[in-house]
C-alpha cells in the first residue's frame, strides 16, 4: 500500500492518497460550516436577483467578461517585456530561418569553446 | 494466448501494420466509410496493442533487438562480418519502451476522437493516409537503433505532418502554417544527414551504438552534435526556435495537434538519444548540460509569457506546450550537467532526468487531452477565437470536465499527474541550482492563471444568446478524451507506480551508455 | 587537393543553397534554395564513398580491385527519394498559396504571427 502510492522524491515525498485524504477532509469540514449557515435563503424569490445598487440587470449575454478583459492589468504592469517579446514573432519565415540558423551557431561556438 | 510470431515480430509489426493500413485505408473508403473507419480504427488497435506488448516485454526482459534480414531477430553483429552490426536494426532500450507507450495510448485515444470529429470532411482518405504514416513515423524513430534509419523515419513525420497541417487549407492560412513547419524541418533534416555523413565518414558505421562505441570527439564529432542538437530542439519547439510550433498547432486539425504534441515528443527523445547514448560522457558534460537547461527555462518562461495575452485558444495552448517542454530539457539537462559525476547523479541527478522524462508521458497525456477538447468546442461552436466563447459549461458538461482534469493536471495542481513530475523536477532542481527552481515554480503559477483565464472565457458565465442550441459532442469523441483524462488521473494517483516501472528504468537505460553499447554489440568487444 | 574538391564543392553549395532561403522573398526560390542544399548534403555522402581509381562494388565477376563504398550510395538514392516527395510537398502548398493568397512573395505570408 505504502510502496505503491507513495513517490519518493529526492528530498521529500508525494502521496496522492493522503492529499485526497486530507481534501476530503477538508471538504467535510466545510460542508458542516455551510449547514450552520443561513436559513433564510429562498430560491425563486427576489434574493436570487443581481443587486447592482438599483440599477436594472443588463442582459446575461452582456454580462459574460469576455477573454480580452481578462489580466489587463498584468499586460499593462508587463508591458515592457511585452513590447520586446511579442514583435520577435514576425510570422516571417526567414526570420524563423535565421533564427535556427543562429542558433545553431550560437551552440557550435559553445560547444567547440568549452569542449 | 498471444502467438509467439507476435511476439517475436513485434517491433516489425508495429511499424508495418499502422504502414500498410495506411495505403489500404484510402482504397477501403471507396467501398464504404464504415469500412475506412474499421480498417483505420482496428489497425491502430492492433497496433497500439502490439507497441504495448512490446513495451512490457522490454520491461520485463530488458533491451529489445531487431536485425531485419538476420537469421534470427537478435543476432545483431553476424560471425562473419567482424563484430560489426552491418544490419538495420530496431534497439528497443526502456526509454524507447516509454515512448512506445505514449505513442499507442495518444494515439488510439487520438483515432478514436477523429473517427467522429472530422466524420463530415472532404478528402479523409488521405487523412487517415497520413495520420496512419505519422503514426508509422512516430514509432519507427523512437526505436530504431540506425541513425539513418532515424533520419528516414523523420522525414515520413515530417512530411506526414505538414500535409496534415495544411489538411483544413482555411483561406490558405493553414497551408502558410504547414509552408512555414515544413522549410524549417526539412533544413533540419538535411542538417542531421549532414551529421550522420560525418559521423559515416569518420567511423565507417551508421548504427548508433557502434559510432558510441568508436565516438572519439574531434572537431567533426562536435560539428555533427550541435547540428543534431539544434535540429532536433527546433523539432521540439525549445524557443528561441519556437515560432513555428504556435502556428502549426493552431491551424492544424485539433486530433492532428494532438499527435503533433507526441511527434514533437518523439524529436525531445532524438535529443536525449544523440546526448546521453552517442555522445555521454564523452562530450563536456557540464556545457552541453547547461546548454539545455538554459534552453529550457527560456522555452518555460518565454512560452507560458506568451501564452498569456494569446485570443486563439489552440494558440494559447501550443506556447503553454512549448513552455512544458522547458520542464523536460531543465530536468533532463540537469541529468546531463552532473552527468559522469556519480556521486551527484545518485543525490539528484537520476532524480532530475526521472522527473523531466515523467514529464513527458504526462505531458503527452494532458496536452492531448487539452488540445481534444479545444476540438471538441471548435466541433460544436465553429471557431477558436477566446473572445467569442462563453457559456459553454452549461451544455458542454464532459468536455468541461475533462478540460478542468487536463488544466490542473498541466498547471500542477494535486491529485493529477502534471504536480508528480513537477514536484520531482522542483526538488531534484532546487539541489542542483535553486534558481532554476525557482523559475520554474512561477512559470507554474502562471501557467495555473493562464488557465483559469481559458476556463473562465470558454464556460463559465450565462448561456449566451448565439450559443443556445449547443449540445455535447458525440460519445466516440469523449471516449477518446476519456482515455487521456482516465491515464491523466491513474498516472496522478499511483504516480510512484509509473515512476518505479516505466520511468525509473528509461532514465538509468538512457544514463546508461555502457548498457546500450553492450546490449548491441556485446560486452566483450 | 583534387581529392578535396567535392568537399569545397559542397560548402559553396550549402552557402548557395542557405543564402537562397534566407535572402530570396520568392517561395519558389527559397524552395530552389532547399533543393540547392539537398544536393549539397548527397553530394557529401557520394563523396565520403569515394575511393580514388575504385570500381562499382559489384562482387559478381569482380576484378580484384579496389571498390567505392556502396552504403552512402544506398543513402544518397534514399535521400533523393526523400528529397523528390519534399519538394513536390512543397510545390503543391506553393500552389495552394498562390490561390488563396494571390502572390507567393514571403512578406504576404505573415497572417500567422505574435
Amino acid at each position: 500500500m505504502d510502496m505503491l502510492f507513495t513517490l519518493d522524491t529526492g528530498a521529500g515525498f508525494w502521496n496522492p492518497v493522503l492529499w485526497i485524504l486530507g481534501a476530503a477532509v477538508a471538504g467535510v469540514i466545510a460542508l458542516i460550516l455551510y449547514s450552520l449557515g443561513e436559513k433564510g435563503y429562498r430560491k425563486g424569490t427576489a434574493q436570487e436577483d443581481p443587486f447592482i445598487s438599483g440599477n436594472p440587470e443588463p442582459e446575461k449575454g452582456l454580462v459574460h467578461v469576455r477573454s480580452g478583459n481578462l489580466y489587463w492589468g498584468f499586460l499593462d504592469a508587463m508591458n515592457g517585456y511585452y513590447r520586446r517579446l511579442v514583435p520577435l514573432h514576425t510570422g516571417d519565415l526567414h526570420d524563423y530561418v535565421l533564427w535556427y540558423m543562429g542558433m545553431t551557431a550560437l551552440f557550435l561556438v559553445v560547444v567547440v569553446v568549452f569542449r | 494466448m498471444i502467438p509467439p510470431f507476435v511476439i517475436e515480430n513485434s517491433p516489425a509489426l508495429m511499424v508495418i501494420v499502422p504502414f500498410v493500413a495506411a495505403f489500404i485505408a484510402p482504397f477501403s473508403g471507396r467501398v464504404a466509410p464504415a469500412l475506412r473507419a474499421l480498417v483505420v480504427g482496428g489497425a491502430m488497435a492492433i497496433t497500439s496493442a502490439i507497441t504495448l506488448l512490446l513495451a512490457s516485454d522490454v520491461y520485463a526482459h530488458g533491451t529489445r533487438l531487431y536485425v531485419f534480414g538476420a537469421q534470427a531477430a537478435t543476432l545483431a553483429v553476424p560471425p562473419d562480418s567482424g563484430g560489426i552490426p552491418v544490419r538495420i536494426m530496431f534497439t528497443v532500450d526502456p526509454m524507447s519502451a516509454l515512448m512506445l507507450v505514449i505513442t499507442a495510448i495518444s494515439a488510439f485515444a487520438v483515432v478514436l476522437y477523429s473517427l467522429t470529429s472530422e466524420r463530415h470532411h472532404s478528402g479523409l482518405g488521405s487523412y487517415y493516409t497520413l495520420f496512419l504514416l505519422m503514426v508509422t513515423g512516430i514509432l519507427g524513430m523512437v526505436s530504431t537503433g540506425d541513425i539513418f534509419n532515424f533520419f528516414v523515419f523523420l522525414e515520413i513525420l515530417s512530411i506526414a505532418s505538414a500535409g496534415l497541417i495544411a489538411f483544413r487549407i482555411d483561406g490558405g492560412v493553414a497551408v502558410e502554417a504547414a509552408i512555414k513547419y515544413f522549410v524549417l524541418s526539412t533544413i533540419g533534416a538535411l542538417a542531421i544527414l549532414f551529421a550522420i555523413g560525418i559521423y559515416y565518414g569518420e567511423y565507417n558505421a551508421l548504427n548508433m551504438a557502434l559510432i558510441a562505441q568508436r565516438m572519439q570527439f574531434t572537431l567533426l564529432d562536435q560539428l555533427a552534435l550541435v547540428l543534431i542538437i539544434a535540429a532536433l530542439a527546433m523539432k521540439c519547439g525549445a524557443v528561441p526556435m519556437h515560432f513555428w510550433t504556435p502556428d502549426a498547432y493552431s491551424m492544424a486539425p485539433s486530433s492532428i495537434t494532438a499527435l503533433l504534441v507526441v511527434a514533437s515528443q518523439a524529436s525531445l527523445y532524438g535529443l536525449f538519444r544523440t546526448v546521453f547514448s552517442l555522445y555521454n560522457i564523452a562530450l563536456n558534460a557540464a556545457c552541453v548540460g547547461w546548454l539545455i537547461i538554459i534552453l529550457g527555462v527560456l522555452s518555460m518562461v518565454v512560452g507560458v509569457t506568451m501564452a498569456i495575452p494569446q485570443k486563439n485558444v489552440k494558440r494559447l495552448m501550443a506556447y503553454h506546450a512549448i513552455s512544458q517542454t522547458g520542464y523536460m530539457l531543465l530536468g533532463v539537462g540537469v541529468g546531463l550537467a552532473v552527468l559522469g559525476n556519480q556521486p551527484l547523479l545518485d543525490a539528484f541527478g537520476y532524480m532530475a532526468m526521472e522527473g523531466g522524462i515523467f514529464h513527458i508521458i504526462n505531458h503527452a497525456m494532458y496536452k492531448g487531452l487539452l488540445f481534444l477538447t479545444a476540438g471538441a468546442i471548435f466541433f460544436r461552436i465553429g471557431t477558436y477565437d477566446l473572445n467569442k466563447m462563453g457559456g459553454l459549461g452549461h451544455s458542454m458538461k464532459w468536455t468541461m470536465i475533462f478540460f478542468i482534469i487536463g488544466a490542473l493536471a498541466i498547471a500542477g495542481i494535486p491529485p493529477f499527474n502534471g504536480f508528480a513530475s513537477k514536484l520531482m523536477i522542483y526538488e531534484s532542481v532546487f539541489a542542483f541550482n535553486p534558481v532554476l527552481s525557482v523559475i520554474a515554480m512561477v512559470v507554474s503559477i502562471l501557467t495555473l492563471a493562464s488557465f483559469v483565464k481559458v476556463f473562465h472565457s470558454i464556460f463559465m458565465g450565462p448561456v449566451l444568446p448565439e450559443y443556445k442550441d449547443v449540445r455535447e459532442v458525440p460519445r466516440p469523441m469523449l471516449a477518446g478524451m476519456g482515455i487521456l483524462a482516465l491515464v491523466v488521473i491513474l498516472f496522478g494517483i499511483f504516480p510512484s507506480l509509473v515512476v518505479e516501472t516505466l520511468v525509473a528504468p528509461a532514465a538509468h537505460a538512457l544514463a546508461d551508455q555502457g548498457m546500450y553499447i553492450a546490449a548491441v554489440i556485446g560486452g566483450g568487444v | 587537393m583534387l581529392y578535396n574538391l567535392p568537399f569545397v564543392a559542397v560548402v559553396v553549395l550549402t552557402i548557395i543553397g542557405l543564402a537562397t532561403i534566407v535572402l530570396k522573398r520568392n517561395l519558389i526560390k527559397i524552395f530552389l534554395g532547399i533543393t540547392i542544399l539537398e544536393s549539397a548534403v548527397n553530394l557529401f555522402l557520394v563523396s565520403l564513398g569515394y575511393r580514388e581509381g575504385g570500381i562499382a562494388p559489384i562482387y559478381t565477376n569482380a576484378p580484384d580491385r579496389l571498390m567505392v563504398l556502396p552504403t552512402p550510395q544506398a543513402l544518397t538514392l534514399t535521400s533523393i527519394v526523400i528529397g523528390v516527395a519534399t519538394t513536390a510537398l512543397l510545390l503543391s502548398f506553393a500552389i495552394v498559396i498562390w490561390k488563396k493568397y494571390g502572390s507567393i512573395e514571403i512578406g504576404f505570408l505573415r497572417r500567422l504571427k505574435e
